[in-house]
């Protein structure tokens, strides 16, 4: 093919050493495609000045849609025309990432024809990135994958991709079925995922268990994470043979954070109530230890990075819900999440911010949740707090009642 | 030719054509697994049944013809069953035993990098950075890159007390998310943006500019038809520069990165935690950036030396002090290591007991 050679020294050098390389990953992309080959020499040119060269975006899509891509265009698009535009198409992942080598293919296949053949495997929300390719191209690529069962992800104010840990797909330690859950959620909100109406991005992760392998916590206004309400069930003479290998007072017992743990050389005990279920031990000796009963998860919502005001982790909003098909109470209460955000939500403010401006007592009374301590690290230190009249008509009354029977109730 | 009929909210593809037979069967059915090298695992169902895993590094930009190269392998010996981790490794998914052996060996003819289980250091965590993003301060393929050259053994072999999460977010918006990783680099703008009065009235809208800054550190200025911005505010966001193209926030001598350290997400043994603000400053020196790469090494190993098995670095800060960290470490304290914006009144010590 006819492309310019662009002569690329600096990031050369970041072809060299064991790790895999992404520079080599664009040359494979150049030697058929001119747009990767263009920009091949844009990155060079970024390393040798020092600075990056894309515009902000522009508002580019398909139609029906007012997500999904990503406008892109360079500064310098005459010295390197074939990344003038560069748009970013994200494609919805699968849940868990699963693939067969057929659906691989036919991903890039498509791809080979209307971009510029780099992707990313996968962005960081979880879905399968089409990194570069030009305005006119976005209709035929939408048709090609769309008819074929692919869908593009979220972008903009709107439901992002929901993405999930590998869950039941192969991991003993799930508490409900993070794979179906995130299908299911994804395909009821198709519209909230394809025309940005919210007052900034929503997120949703799932993890099976307290390990949470995607970041829920860290990185989605809903995280949903699994847990159990039993005990910890125990087999003794897989507790054996761990003792064979290692010290088990050492390294689980002791850093047990609730220290309802013991180990006497023979037998291990756990006191279930005083348990948080954080995984240590379960992890540690997974053979051997095994939660029972009811399973489900743990609700935690808010959690975003630095911009504007410091970031958050998601904090206990529903303390235990069970999820199973058809999923209903979460489908509804994520709907009246959404309305209590619609009606508080100034434009870019994140969902966790609206509860930290208009306090939990308005969310939580809006999406119908009562206030627990599990929801808590500790309770208030300032005694700056607001009574409604209901409240101390409901204080007194319950102080009537106590006239009545002679017994406190606090 | 003619395009296919497009259709609208289909959704993505049922995950389940996508699992191999033995996951159908045993889907939710898992018992334990082990971890048999530092990149393969056994998953063992209560039936009996085994699924292994060979996990493999990926630089997450992948060209058509690698995605193409991994299909074949997962064709010879997976059934063509793969899928990715969210760290961005591949999994190549095998169902029967015999194949184990050779996908390994045919791996490491092709040079793939597996690893990545265990108590190591696994695949980085990252955005964009000049590969694609236009607010980006540095770029993060190449720090990776560099990054992991050197950690290689960490990935492959070498054991450390636990997981040590790597994360390298190209601006403070942090898509990559490092705010919660044992050890992230996050790049950083350094200097009030130069505004291009003479372009700024035919490209920007006024109200949406000052609507942009979160500090309120801009104001109109109606002489010139542009905007002022207050230096004493001024943070270096560059959210006035998404919106407002001759707004310049990109300083090539003064852009650069921060270290933070500490993170963790989940929540065994102790509860997550954020990353921590260790190193304000290092300058961009592409391709390989040695002084990033030489202080994540730095830190990496005084923490393999001197914490307890299992302890997480931020779990192993928190028992040692903060204190003890800068000296073991040999880092320079520094005023931005005292938080100054949101978190100050959570982060102060409150108490005279602390180490020398
Ligand atoms: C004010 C805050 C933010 C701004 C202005 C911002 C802006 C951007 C822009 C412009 C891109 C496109 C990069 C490209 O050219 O491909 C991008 C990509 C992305 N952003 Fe953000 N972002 C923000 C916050 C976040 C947050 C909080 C997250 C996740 C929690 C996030 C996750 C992503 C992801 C996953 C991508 C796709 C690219 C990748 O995977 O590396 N962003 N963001
Ligand atoms: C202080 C604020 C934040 C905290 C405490 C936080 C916490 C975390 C944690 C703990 C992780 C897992 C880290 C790891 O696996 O190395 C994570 C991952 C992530 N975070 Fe954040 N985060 C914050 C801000 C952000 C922001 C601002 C963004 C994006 C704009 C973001 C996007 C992400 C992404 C995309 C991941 C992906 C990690 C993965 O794929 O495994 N986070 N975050
Ligand atoms: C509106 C809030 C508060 C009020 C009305 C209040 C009132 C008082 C009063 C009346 C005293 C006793 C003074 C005396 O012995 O003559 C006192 C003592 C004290 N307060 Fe407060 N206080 C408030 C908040 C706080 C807070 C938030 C703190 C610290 C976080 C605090 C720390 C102390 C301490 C350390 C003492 C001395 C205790 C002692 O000598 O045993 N106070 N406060
Ligand atoms: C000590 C805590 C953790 C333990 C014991 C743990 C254990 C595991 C195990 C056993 C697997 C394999 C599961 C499977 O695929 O069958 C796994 C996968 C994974 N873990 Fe973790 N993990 C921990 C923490 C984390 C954290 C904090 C993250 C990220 C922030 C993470 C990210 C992942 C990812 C990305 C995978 C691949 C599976 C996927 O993509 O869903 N893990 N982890
Ligand atoms: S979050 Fe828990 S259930 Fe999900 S893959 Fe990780 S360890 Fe397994
Ligand atoms: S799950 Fe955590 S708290 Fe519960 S027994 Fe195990 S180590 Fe202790
Ligand atoms: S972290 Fe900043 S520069 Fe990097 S991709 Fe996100 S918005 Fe762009
Ligand atoms: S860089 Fe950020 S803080 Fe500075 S003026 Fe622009 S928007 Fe405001």
């Amino acid at each position: 093919m006819a492309g310019k050679k662009y002569n690329t020294p600096l990031i050369d050098d970041l072809e060299k050493g064991p790790w895999p390389s992404f520079v080599t990953e664009m040359k494979k992309a150049a030697k058929n495609n001119e747009m990767a080959n263009d920009a091949l020499g844009h990155l060079e040119k970024c390393y040798s000045t020092k600075r990056g060269y894309w515009k902000h975006g522009g508002i580019v899509g398909v139609l029906g849609y007012g997500g999904g891509v990503i406008g892109r265009y360079s500064e310098i698009g005459d010295e390197f025309p074939g990344v003038a535009h560069f748009h970013t198409v994200r494609i919805n992942q699968p849940s868990g990432f699963f693939y067969n080598s057929k659906a691989l293919r036919e991903i890039c296949d498509i791809w080979d024809k209307y971009g510029s053949g780099l992707t990313n495997v996968h962005g960081s929300t979880g879905d399968l990135v089409l990194l570069g390719t030009k305005t006119e191209a976005l209709e035929p690529i939408f048709a090609e994958y769309s008819s074929r069962g692919w869908d593009l992800g979220g972008s903009g104010s709107a439901l992002r991709t929901p993405s999930c840990c590998v869950g039941p797909g192969r991991c003993e330690w799930s508490n409900y079925d993070t794979l179906d859950l995130t299908y299911a959620l994804t395909q009821e909100f198709q519209d909230e995922l394809h025309r940005p109406t919210f007052s900034y991005k929503f997120k949703i992760k799932s993890s099976g268990c307290a390990c949470d392998c995607v970041a829920a916590l860290a990185r989605a206004d809903l995280s949903i994470i699994g847990t159990w309400k039993g005990d910890i069930k125990i087999d003794q003479a897989e507790v054996k043979n761990y003792a064979k290998k290692m010290d088990i007072n050492a390294e689980v017992v002791n850093m047990c954070p609730t220290q309802c743990m013991s180990y006497d050389g023979k037998e291990l005990k756990i006191n279930n109530a005083e348990c948080n279920r954080c995984m240590h031990c379960i992890t540690r000796m997974t053979k051997a230890l095994r939660p029972s009963g009811e399973r489900g998860a743990t609700l935690c919502m808010g959690s975003k990075a630095p911009i504007v005001v410091g970031s958050l982790l998601s904090w206990v909003i529903v303390p235990f819900i069970k999820l199973e098909p058809p999923y209903t109470e979460l489908k509804e209460l994520i709907r009246k999440i959404w309305d209590w955000w619609d009606e508080n939500g100034k434009p870019r403010e994140r969902i966790g911010e609206v509860i930290e401006i208009k306090g939990m007592r308005s969310f939580l009374e809006a999406i119908g949740v009562p206030p627990q301590p599990q929801q808590i690290k500790e309770p208030r230190k300032d005694p700056f707090m607001f009574y409604t009249d209901a409240d101390i008509e409901g204080f007194k009354a319950k102080e009537a009642e106590e006239k009545k029977t002679g017994k406190y109730k606090f | 030719m003619a395009l296919p009929q497009r259709k609208t909210d289909v959704g993505p593809p049922h995950y389940k054509q996508f699992l191999p037979p033995v996951i159908q069967k045993n889907y939710g059915k898992w018992k334990y697994h082990e971890v048999i090298t530092p990149g393969s695992m056994v998953h063992v169902a209560e039936s009996g049944d085994k699924l292994w895993t060979v996990r493999c590094a990926s630089p997450r930009i992948l060209s058509t013809d690698t995605i193409r190269e991994i299909a074949d392998v997962a064709d010879k010996y997976c059934g063509g069953y793969v899928r990715f981790t969210t760290r961005n490794n591949v999994e190549f998914l095998v169902s029967e035993e015999k194949q184990l052996e050779p996908l390994m060996k045919e791996l490491k003819s092709k040079k793939y990098t597996i690893g990545g289980i265990g108590p190591r250091i696994t695949n980085v965590v990252h955005t964009q950075g000049w590969v694609h993003c236009h607010g980006a301060c540095t770029d993060a393929s190449g720090l990776v890159k560099s990054m992991m050259d050197e950690l290689y053994d960490y990935f492959t072999t070498k054991e450390l007390p636990n997981k040590v999460r790597l994360a390298v977010a190209c601006c403070v918006n942090m898509c990559g998310a490092v705010h919660c990783s044992d050890i992230a680099v996050v790049a950083v703008h350094t200097k009030v943006p130069v505004i291009n009065h003479d372009t700024f009235k035919n490209m920007c809208e006024l109200p949406t500019v000052i609507g942009s800054c979160p500090t309120r550190a801009i104001s109109p200025d109606p002489a010139k038809k542009s905007i002022k911005i207050n230096e004493e505010k001024c943070m270096y966001c560059g959210n006035c520069f998404t919106v407002c193209p001759p707004i310049d926030i990109k300083n090539p001598e003064r852009d650069g990165v921060a270290i933070v350290v500490g993170g963790k997400i989940n929540s065994l043994r102790s509860n997550p935690k954020f990353s921590k603000l260790v190193i304000p400053y290092i300058s961009n020196e592409p391709p390989r950036w040695p002084k990033v790469v030489a202080a994540i090494k730095h830190i990496v190993e005084v923490y393999a030396k001197n914490a307890r098995k299992h302890e997480r670095i931020g779990e192993w800060i928190e028992r040692i002090g903060w204190e003890k960290f800068f000296k073991l470490t040999g880092i320079d304290f520094t005023f931005q290591c005292i938080d100054d914006f949101t978190f100050m009144r959570d982060t102060m010590r409150t108490a005279s007991t602390f180490k020398w």
